[in-house]
């Protein structure tokens, strides 16, 4: 029985229990709702909930366990020499695998019988073609010890399956009958219901926070990888230094980590007569090189430069060069919009608003490229309209900066208008009751009113804009630099990382580690405006009632 | 022949200060103020009475044109202060609010500093001419609106850290400090104890010497302590208007008599 009618099984049953658990409710009371502790209502709940939550968590861990219980039992059996020299197991298996699934599909779809399926013989049929047949690909031809383990892991996947279903339905129908003899006129039915719905809100709650942990674990671990191999790297460089001659005249060339290579390790104790060892020191040499390095030029083949500060110094350019752009732009619409505009032009204006921060943001690169790109160079570069010659090439910090301000003009905009909306209007009445006009009104009371709030989603505008890379990677070029210029091109952390990471890196050489202390520092940044403009948020909120 | 002379009299008697005359207020669709003839004087202090929602506070902020600030609100008919027609095209409905200051049914104080609060119509007014002329309208204010005692030493801790009933004292010192010639004020007693009543009552009774005030009140003692003239609101319509003593003693219309004797409200 597949999972999915075992679902619907259990599901029928808990409506079905449902029902019953009402009407038991009602009967036990002898019809008078008022003897119940609880509505009848969640005597029925009651019953469904104890129908569904064990039989559903029983399926859940089932199909994850068996596959992998099937087929740690098929790869026992499946004899060492039978694989190929340059293949492994593990490969084999996949194989077995596909061979099962493929005799599977061919018997649903009717090319064979069970029988057939079972009883096939690697050589007296050719399977390869009767399952092509049924759509099914299969590589190779199949070899008799594939075919064998195939036969296997169907056989108990079925009989695992069929006791999956039993012991599902069983567990249901359990739950069913406990919580119906339960039910009685005393039983706190509601308090059960309320109980199974604080846990599934905290499930929830937990699955949110453990992803977000998982994810910052697994960036912490990379980050502390990328920073030994840096700190065994700069050992490795004192540790030439040291012993310069003596490396040469045995004519050993250290260029990699050489920690894990023992025989090399021996060798190097022998020839200079130092154990290689990695210090503090050197780990704060990488911390140093990394966040004080004011170079970036990574190559794969060593000897590259790691320095954060021209990536960090770019994505601060660009993002202050946006938050320039869509904070007045931004700020000053939604005070027109909230304050302002008649009902009939806020209907038309916010919906415009919103439809811009739903473009993807790979359009909005896309329109950096080709129309502000060209256009600033035409003011700004050689032979432009203005004849300064600032500009060499449409990808600048300009571009990106002024077509992320405008990514995120609506961003700061409805967040503005729904704070500035927030502010009571008793608060607005007082103001004018004193006679001050509407422009003294904003300034004095609803923006300082408001400044928490605004604040706020500024901060959450500048975290948008640290984080972002589409914009970038087309709008900013990719070059890192250090420089005053904002018609030069630069380039931000997040656009380095996607650098590091695509083409065929090799993943464990610090070139592409670093990638993953980038993403440390940006997430510790973006983290701290986030918790900081929360707080500012959250303290705004207490100051009406 | 008989109108002319009263409408005559009208004019003549400068110690009219308010004059509304047919006055209906609409939210919408519904009639909030029905067809309302009052003239208030100057130099004295009347009292608006009613049940609840029977639209005193809106006739009191058709006075200083706060309706405008809400959209549905549609305001008809003909008030005067001073002779001069408060809903002409030429009148700055700012203007306005500087000469008739209003005290808000909910103490509304600014997030800002106690002090700010009260300097704020004062610094926008241009009414100091230096930091020191500030403090002293502000401590002239707070100590008129009973206030100062309590918040001298706070002076720089925001105004909606205050209790109820000291934001109320703060609103009020708030539109005092703008040396408004007419003070509107929405049940301005509503969360104070007996003593900070008796002394804005006080204040009231000290403003009613420059100043003329409209005070709406739930307390027929208040009512009856406080004003020389009274009138009482039922259902939009101003049923009856006279010297506050004749209202209590010997009211004409059979519905102020069962409300000040507590039979309807
Ligand atoms: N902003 C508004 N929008 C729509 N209707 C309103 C508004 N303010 C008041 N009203 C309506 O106008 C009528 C009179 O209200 P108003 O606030 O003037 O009563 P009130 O006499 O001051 O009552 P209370 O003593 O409870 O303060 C009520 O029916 C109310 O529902
Ligand atoms: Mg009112």
């Amino acid at each position: 029985m597949s999972s999915f009618w075992l679902f619907l099984i259990i599901v029928s049953l808990a409506v079905i229990g449902f029902f019953v658990g009402t009407s038991r409710a009602m009967s036990v009371a002898s019809g008078d709702k008022r003897k119940l502790h609880s509505l009848p209502s969640y005597y029925g709940s009651n019953i469904a909930i104890f129908t569904i939550v064990p039989s559903f968590l029983l399926l859940v861990i089932w199909m994850l366990a068996q596959p992998l219980i099937v087929s740690s039992s098929v790869r026992s059996h499946i004899p060492a020499d039978t694989i190929d020299p340059g293949s492994t197991i593990g490969l084999v298996m996949s194989d077995v695998q596909r061979l099962a699934n493929g005799l599977d599909v061919a018997v649903s779809q009717g090319f064979m019988t069970e029988e057939d399926a079972r009883s096939v013989q690697a050589g007296s049929s050719d399977i390869r073609a009767r399952l092509g047949q049924a759509g099914v690909v299969l590589g190779s031809s199949v070899r008799p010890e594939v075919l064998q383990a195939a036969q296997e892991y169907r056989t108990m996947t079925s009989t695992g399956d069929m006791l999956r279903a039993i012991f599902v339905i069983g567990i249901a129908l359990a739950g069913f009958a406990y919580a119906f003899r339960k039910t009685s006129v005393t039983f706190r039915a509601r308090n059960t219901v309320e109980k199974t719905i604080y846990t599934l809100l905290l499930g929830a709650a937990s699955i949110a926070i453990l992803t977000t942990v998982g994810i910052v674990l697994s960036l912490i671990f990379t980050t502390g990888e990328f920073f030994s191999i840096q700190a065994c790297l700069s050992e490795v460089d004192n540790y030439e230094q040291t012993h310069l001659a003596a490396l040469r005249a045995a004519d050993m060339n250290l260029q990699n980590c050489p920690l894990g290579n023992v025989a090399l390790l021996d060798q190097m104790t022998s020839v200079t007569g130092e154990t290689f060892s990695v210090t503090t020191g050197d780990y704060l040499s990488a911390f140093a090189d990394f966040f004080f390095g004011t170079t970036w030029s990574p190559s794969f083949g060593g000897g590259s430069e790691l320095g954060i500060l021209p990536l960090l110094w770019g994505t601060f350019y660009i993002s202050v060069i946006a938050l320039l752009v869509a904070v007045p732009i931004g700020l000053f619409a939604a005070i027109y919009l909230s304050e302002y505009a008649s009902s009939p032009v806020r209907a038309f204006a916010k919906p415009m608003l919103e439809v811009l921060a739903g473009i993807p943001t790979i359009v909005y690169g896309l329109f950096a490229l080709l129309t502000v790109g060209p256009l600033l160079v035409s003011a700004f570069g050689d032979d432009g309209a203005l004849g300064l010659n600032w500009m060499q090439g449409g990808t600048a910090v300009m571009t990106a900066g002024l077509v992320m301000g405008i990514m995120l003009i609506p961003f700061v905009s409805s967040l503005s208008d729904d704070i500035i909306n927030a502010v009571p209007q008793a608060m607005r009445d007082g103001s004018l009751g004193l006679g001050a006009t509407h422009s003294e009104t904003i300034r004095q009371v609803v923006l300082p009113a408001a400044l928490p709030g605004i604040v706020g989603a500024i901060l959450l505008a500048a975290s948008r804009a640290i984080g972002e890379t589409m914009i970038v990677v087309l709008g900013a070029g990719a070059a890192a630099r250090l420089s005053m210029n904002p018609f030069d091109a630069m380039t931000t952390v997040t656009a380095k990382i996607v650098s590091q990471l695509t083409g065929d890196a090799d993943f464990s050489s610090p070139e592409a580690l670093v990638a993953f202390a980038l993403g440390m520092t940006l997430f510790v940044i973006t983290l701290g405006l986030n918790v900081f403009a929360l707080y500012i948020v959250r303290k705004y909120r207490e100051q009406y009632e | 022949m008989n109108d002319m002379r009263r409408l005559e009299r009208d004019v003549d008697t400068s110690d009219i200060k308010i004059s509304a005359k047919g006055v209906q207020v609409y939210y919408g669709d519904n009639h909030a103020i029905k067809d309302v003839d009052v003239s208030i004087a100057d130099k004295t202090v009347t009292a608006f009475i009613g049940p609840s929602g029977c639209g005193k506070s809106t006739f009191l902020r058709c006075i200083n044109r706060m309706n405008d600030t809400i959209d549905v609100a549609r305001v008809e008919g003909d008030i005067r202060i001073d002779g001069e027609d408060i809903y002409d095209k030429a009148v700055d409905p700012v203007q306005l609010r500087a000469k008739v200051g209003m005290v808000f049914q909910k103490p509304n104080p600014f997030p800002k500093s106690i002090y700010d609060n009260v300097a704020y119509g004062p610094k926008i007014h241009g009414l100091a001419q230096n930091k020191a002329g500030l403090d002293e309208i502000v401590e002239k204010s707070l100590r008129r609106a009973a206030l100062w005692d309590e918040a001298k030493d706070r002076l720089n801790e925001p105004g909606t850290g205050l209790s109820g009933g000291q934001q109320q004292r703060l609103c009020i010192a708030r539109a005092v400090a703008t040396e408004p010639e007419i003070l509107l004020m929405d049940e301005p007693c509503s969360a104070l104890d007996p003593i900070a009543t008796a002394q804005v009552e006080e204040l009231i009774d000290e403003l009613r010497q420059s100043y003329s005030v409209v005070i709406v009140t739930h307390s027929m003692q208040q009512a009856a302590r406080v004003s020389q003239k009274t009138a009482f609101f039922h259902l939009g319509n101003l049923v009856e208007y006279g010297q506050t003593g004749d209202i209590f003693t010997n009211p004409q219309d059979p519905r102020t008599e069962s409300y000040i004797t507590g039979r309807i409200g």
